[in-house]
């Protein structure tokens, strides 16, 4: 095996799950565990980003995935810096590529991103200079979120391949269940959607998914079991009746649990609606894995940062 | 150029009061009228405004007295084009498109008549836009220009415009541009009334509620992760408006059909014998919704594009007769406009200057007849409009395109007329070129 610190990507930035290879993503969950480890210690720094200017440029109201960048790009060494565009310059007319001209003309070697417009992120990473992480682009990706899931799993399973993973819930909007989707299926997992038909994208059985209508069906004896979040403020009591109908149908609690494998594990990418689309029970129980989720989220978001940074200019 | 005036740039409307330009006479020509399905080898002469003859050996008899002769050497002599969907920003946003510029792109492209679109700012809902719109092109447009007007007050879908006046000043059809009338009693209404006038009535057919998305809906959008609007928002609209016209019996016309449902109840209707026609624009038989790739904001159109088997559909219906009309569904806007991440960018795309060229395509891939071709891009929708245009029989003006079907060339974006540049033809290989255009019997543009 190659030493996973001496790992790199193939491109420049990172846009998407989809057009990774299994490799990269193993050489990046591989190197993940290294910052599982350190981020453990006492002393957590490193030097790799040391001299690095990392601008977080979150057009889109976000804490915990900003929050990880941040420490992610702090813990490697670099001047981590946070834009919250939702509130500033954007409101006053300047459009997404003046932003990015303007960022780039500070000639920071990292921007992390996150816009509301699905192919934002790679709109803006055509216009600037240095190496671009998407932090979520509208419905299209988010390829930490998916990593971390997969750090996540493969600590928990030993392995990701063979794996029946049920995503649950509003896929529709949902990039986390784009990216997870692409992830899983190139790692070799068996890949399966349930939501009410409102909530699923047309054609998403092309996504290379099992589709199921019902909790029940749908988990029936899967390994993993992924909640999405409900995009409240996006319903609108237009894609379902109420919040009250969809935890009776597809709110994950100890009932629909049990049609899951006796070992099953519960994930949620947060931040949960507790009683919309997760019971409290079930999301502090025994068979959760949502707090180990946040922790792999530093380590997965150094090593994407660390293995990109290795391919800047005089690294 | 923009000081010194040439050939191409001198006022159409300045040459013709000035005086009657020199008689043309277009020699050793492929001759294509398909308004008479005529397609042969001979010479097109055309003298005081109008086609004097289009025959055999009109060269041989003797050039007639002070006649310049064109060599055509075997290209072909057509009816220029009558596009009739094309929108010019004057008045409201002369800055992505005037009827100056707009004029010179469509001199370019082989289109002699322009029906300008009236979801301009203020809406051509009035006799006295008509007007001005009428007399801005006689003083600054090469080619003909007649606008469509509003059906309803501000392209509000409530009012009904003076259908009548609007008529009498010079609107030479109705529509409320890019948006569907979503109240089918404003609808019924305007059908019932136009019929008094024997007016056109041309609908944009897309549900406003299901076409909130930037994309056709299927695997695709879901892919990309954007909203998408599914083909019914189109068939819905056009199955309500035929019901309409069924009791209305006046003449309507689809300004845009996209999906192959839709040609399924355009069949019908037609076969119910209703005065209903349609286009198809060609974006949505040069493209499919791949083409958008990577969020390519220049295929973000309104109505969307379909899918290959929607657009195989729409070229199949067009070689049929079954589509009318093709028309260039132009709609400039600015680099402001497009910059922008996918579902934020304006919908549309030029599309006057390479009209000819982009069509010419199904021609070289063996999928439409060019007579056919031709007719749908100049007698068809002269004919629907009531045009004196889209035919070379002797008395018609002299509208006239000289063009060479194989041609190639590579679309420089720079070398556009249009103000705007959002072609999605950009850097695109295509075989056809217009070498001149006539109008009225005055060259307004010629390819060197």
């Amino acid at each position: 095996m190659q030493d996973a610190s001496a790992f790199t990507l193939s491109g420049r930035d990172l846009i998407g799950i989809e057009g990774l290879s299994a490799g990269e993503i193993t050489g990046l969950l591989d190197l993940a565990e290294e910052f599982v480890e350190l981020n453990r210690q006492i002393e957590k720094k490193r030097t790799t980003l040391r001299g690095r200017t990392q601008i977080n440029l979150f057009f889109e109201a976000s804490t915990r995935t900003q929050s990880s960048f941040e420490i992610a790009g702090k813990r490697l060494g670099a001047d981590v810096m946070n834009m919250s565009v939702a509130s500033s310059s954007v409101k006053k007319g300047e459009t997404l590529i003046d932003t990015a001209i303007t960022l780039n003309a500070m000639h920071p070697d990292i921007l992390v991103v996150r816009h509301h417009a699905s192919g934002a992120v790679a709109l803006l990473a055509r216009k600037v200079d240095c190496c671009v992480v998407n932090a979520g682009d509208g419905a299209h990706e988010h390829p930490t979120q998916a990593l971390l899931d997969a750090l996540t799993i493969r600590r928990n399973k030993g392995r990701i391949q063979g794996l029946t993973v049920a995503i649950c819930g509003d896929v529709l909007h949902s990039r986390v269940a784009r990216s997870n989707i692409a992830l899983l299926n190139t790692m070799g997992a068996k890949v399966r959607v349930v939501a009410p038909s409102t909530l699923l994208p047309s054609g998403v059985e092309t996504l290379g998914v099992e589709v199921f209508r019902t909790m029940e069906a749908g988990l029936e004896g899967a390994d993993i079991v992924m909640m999405l979040r409900l995009q409240r403020e996006r319903m609108a009591g237009s894609f379902i009746p109420s919040v009250k109908e969809y935890f009776h149908y597809f709110g994950l609690d100890e009932a629909k649990l049990r049609y899951a494998a006796p070992d099953a594990l519960v994930m949620h990418p947060g931040p949960m609606n507790r009683g919309v689309e997760i019971d409290s029970a079930i999301a502090d129980g025994a068979q959760s894995l949502i707090r180990e989720q946040v922790e792999m989220g530093v380590a997965v978001r150094m090593a994407v940062l660390d293995s990109l940074a290795r391919k800047l200019p005089n690294a | 150029m923009r000081n010194g005036r040439t050939t191409a740039q001198v006022s159409r409307a300045q040459v013709s009061r000035a005086h009657d330009p020199r008689p043309l006479l277009l020699a050793n020509a492929r001759v294509i009228d398909p308004s008479r399905g005529a397609d042969f080898h001979g010479d097109v002469f055309l003298a005081d405004g109008v086609v004097k003859d289009a025959g055999f050996g009109i060269a041989a008899a003797g050039i007639p007295d002070g006649a310049e002769v064109v060599e055509c050497a075997g290209a072909v002599v057509a009816p220029g084009l009558v596009d009739m969907r094309a929108f010019v920003g004057e008045p409201g946003a002369e800055h992505r498109e005037t009827l100056a510029s707009a004029s010179h792109a469509a001199a370019a492209g082989g289109v002699t008549t322009i029906i300008c679109q009236p979801d301009t700012d203020p809406a051509v809902d009035d006799p006295a836009i008509v007007d001005f719109i009428l007399r801005r092109a006689r003083d600054t447009a090469v080619v003909r220009v007649h606008p469509m007007a509003a059906i309803t007050k501000g392209l509000e879908g409530h009012e009904m415009t003076e259908i009548g006046l609007l008529q009498a000043a010079g609107a030479v059809a109705f529509t409320d541009g890019h948006k569907s009338i979503m109240n089918a009693q404003v609808l019924r209404r305007a059908l019932t009334y136009a019929r008094d006038f024997d007016a056109l009535l041309v609908h944009h057919t897309e549900d406003a509620s299901m076409s909130q998305g930037a994309m056709n809906e299927g695997a695709f959008a879901s892919r990309l992760g954007l909203s998408g609007n599914p083909k019914a928002a189109e068939t819905i609209i056009l199955e309500r408006d035929v019901r309409l016209v069924g009791a209305a019996r006046s003449r309507y016309h689809a300004a845009a059909l996209t999906c192959a449902e839709s040609l399924e109840v355009l069949e019908r209707a037609k076969t119910a014998g209703l005065p209903v026609t349609a286009s198809v624009s060609i974006n949505h038989l040069s493209f499919n919704e791949l083409d958008i790739g990577a969020y390519r904001t220049y295929f973000r159109l309104a109505p969307p594009l379909r899918g290959e088997e929607d657009r195989q559909a729409l070229i199949r219906a067009l070689a049929s007769g079954l589509l009318d009309v093709v028309v260039s569904d132009h709609l400039p806007q600015d680099v402001e406009g497009k910059r922008l991440p996918f579902s934020e960018a304006e919908p549309g795309a030029i599309g006057l200057e390479t009209l000819l060229s982009a069509a010419l395509r199904l021609v070289h891939s063996d999928q439409v007849d060019l007579v056919n071709l031709l007719a749908a891009l100049s007698t068809r929708p002269a004919q629907i409009l009531g045009l004196d245009a889209g035919t070379l029989r002797p008395g018609a003006a002299a509208d006239v395109i000289v063009f060479d079907p194989g041609m190639p060339y590579v679309l420089d974006p720079r070398s556009l007329k249009s103000r705007c540049r959002n072609t999605p033809f950009d850097e695109a290989r295509l075989d056809g070129r217009v070498l001149r255009t006539i109008v009225a019997g005055q060259t307004v543009y010629e390819y060197v």
